[in-house]
């Protein structure tokens, strides 16, 4: 007879978010009932869960709702000890947390842009992720990382998670787009780091296969070009706003939205 | 150089959540303004070279930096005294949403009713008193965000009380009338010291929107 487990996600199977979920529970062994959720006909589960957002994933644990997955993640390794994904030192979490909202923030926009733009715009994006990826490959080579298999040390942590659910993105964009986003030569540290993330058992029960990703961002490359062929876009106010000053220090002081 | 230094603007709100915190906590710190109208200090540049924005707080000569993980940095390493996080797992995950919700939505629309005329003023302004409903209904009869204690929803929430002002005037409405107890909240956030010498007044902000306005070619 199962056992009802006192966890349960609402989840996607293509959605990286989900996959870092899925990927702590595993790593702490806990057991866990999975929703898959059609995140276009959003069902009254999310709504009631996460109403603010509506999206996965979601963490019920004993009926309460955990969203946004990095505040999951840190619920995960707050309430199961074992197996520890944060660091113990104050500054090398801040250091982590640093570079998981870099990777939320900066990082994942500019690979998605790649993916949704085509010819000089799209060029501007690989420039845009080639220039993220030197700042983070700068800080492995060199830097607070420097020296470790993984950005958690010896094991796999917080930040791996975060940044390792979502690199297969790369390859698949490289793909279906053909465009170059992680070369081994100018990216050796990353490289290297994301080859023995997606060796890890674990990881590999977690990202889905490689044929199904390239199946699924294929079919979402071709609907996004016919719907620009086919409908005027103009360019959202708030991306105008803030596509000016961008470099403006007074601005960004007052208005950065990674201040 | 002192143990602790912050490096700063004075009016900026992300910088003024690390001075709050800061306060809380007690902690002897040295304050140093940068020059955000001019030239980035070298210690700026070299202390975030990824953002080259302030906050940086820098503790014994290791950086931190965005104002959020600065918060709870200092909270994580002066644990012994006024907790800014709650200790269970629960509540912790429910403040870091909160604090993330004031930056994703309150900040990024807030800022939208002052870039912005017209039509897509009006939008922002109908989105912005739907997230202040939001933060009414997480509120409830509570003290703070935090319950009867000040923590991290209400020091990341804080600083933006001095742009009430300034959302009202821009847009045209009361933030009194749309979530009277958020105004309440306010208010009795502006009577802790830690809060009352970080935040700029309300006029001094108004000013800075002005200067904002100009540089984005909006009036």
């Amino acid at each position: 007879m199962d056992q009802h487990s006192s966890l349960k996600l609402l989840g996607s199977w293509a959605d990286s978010h989900t996959h870092r979920v899925q990927l702590a529970l595993k790593l702490k062994g806990l057991e866990f009932d999975y929703q898959e959720e059609d995140v276009v006909n959003i069902s009254p589960a999310l709504v009631l869960h996460n109403p603010v957002y509506k999206m996965v994933p979601v963490l019920l644990h004993k009926d309460r709702p955990v969203v946004e997955s990095v505040v999951i993640l840190q619920y995960i390794d707050e309430t199961w000890a074992g197996n520890p994904l944060t660091p113990a030192d104050p500054f090398e979490r801040a250091v982590a947390r640093f570079w998981c909202h870099f990777a939320e923030d900066k990082l994942a926009p500019a690979v998605g842009a790649v993916f949704s733009s085509s010819g000089e715009g799209q060029k501007a994006a690989v420039d845009q992720v080639h220039e993220n990826l030197k700042l983070l490959e700068c800080e492995m080579r060199d830097g607070a990382f420097k020296g470790r298999r993984f950005f958690g040390g010896d094991k796999i942590g917080l930040l791996d998670v975060v940044l390792g659910c979502g690199s297969y993105w790369l390859a698949v964009f490289e793909e279906v787009m053909e465009v170059k986003l992680v070369d081994p030569e100018s990216f050796p540290a990353f490289h290297a780091w994301l080859r023995d993330f997606e060796e890890q058992n674990e990881v590999k029960e977690t990202i889905p296969a490689i044929d199904k990703l390239l199946e699924y961002a294929r079919g979402v490359r071709q609907m996004m070009l016919s719907l620009s062929s086919s409908t005027s876009t103009s360019v959202p106010a708030t991306a105008a706003a803030n596509a000016t000053g961008n470099d403006d220090v007074a601005v960004d002081a007052i208005d950065g939205s990674s201040g | 150089m002192k143990a602790v230094v912050l490096l700063d603007f004075w009016a900026s709100p992300f910088g003024q959540r690390c001075r709050i915190a800061l306060a809380e906590k007690g902690v002897d710190y040295e304050y140093r303004e940068e020059n955000v109208l001019g030239d980035k200090s070298p210690l700026l540049l070299q202390s975030n070279p990824v953002h080259k924005k302030i906050p940086v707080l820098i503790h014994d000569g290791k950086p931190v930096c965005e104002s959020l993980i600065i918060v709870q940095y200092i909270d994580e390493a002066w644990p012994d005294r006024a907790p800014l996080l709650p200790a269970d797992p629960y509540s912790r995950a429910q403040a870091r949403f909160w604090a993330d919700f004031v930056d994703v939505k309150f900040n990024e629309c807030g800022s939208r009713l002052w870039k912005l005329k017209g039509e897509a003023q009006a939008a922002a302004k109908e989105e912005f008193i739907g997230i202040l409903k939001l933060l009414e209904g997480e509120l409830g009869d509570k003290k703070y965000f935090g319950g009867d204690a000040f923590g991290f929803v209400d020091v990341a929430l804080a600083p933006f009380v001095s742009w009430f002002y300034s959302y009202e005037t821009c847009a045209g409405f009361s933030i009194e009338e749309a979530a009277p107890k958020v105004a309440a909240w306010g208010k009795r956030c502006m009577e802790r010291e830690s809060v009352a010498n970080a935040l700029s007044h309300p006029d001094k902000i108004y000013e800075i929107v002005g200067v904002l306005k100009k540089k984005f070619g909006v009036e």
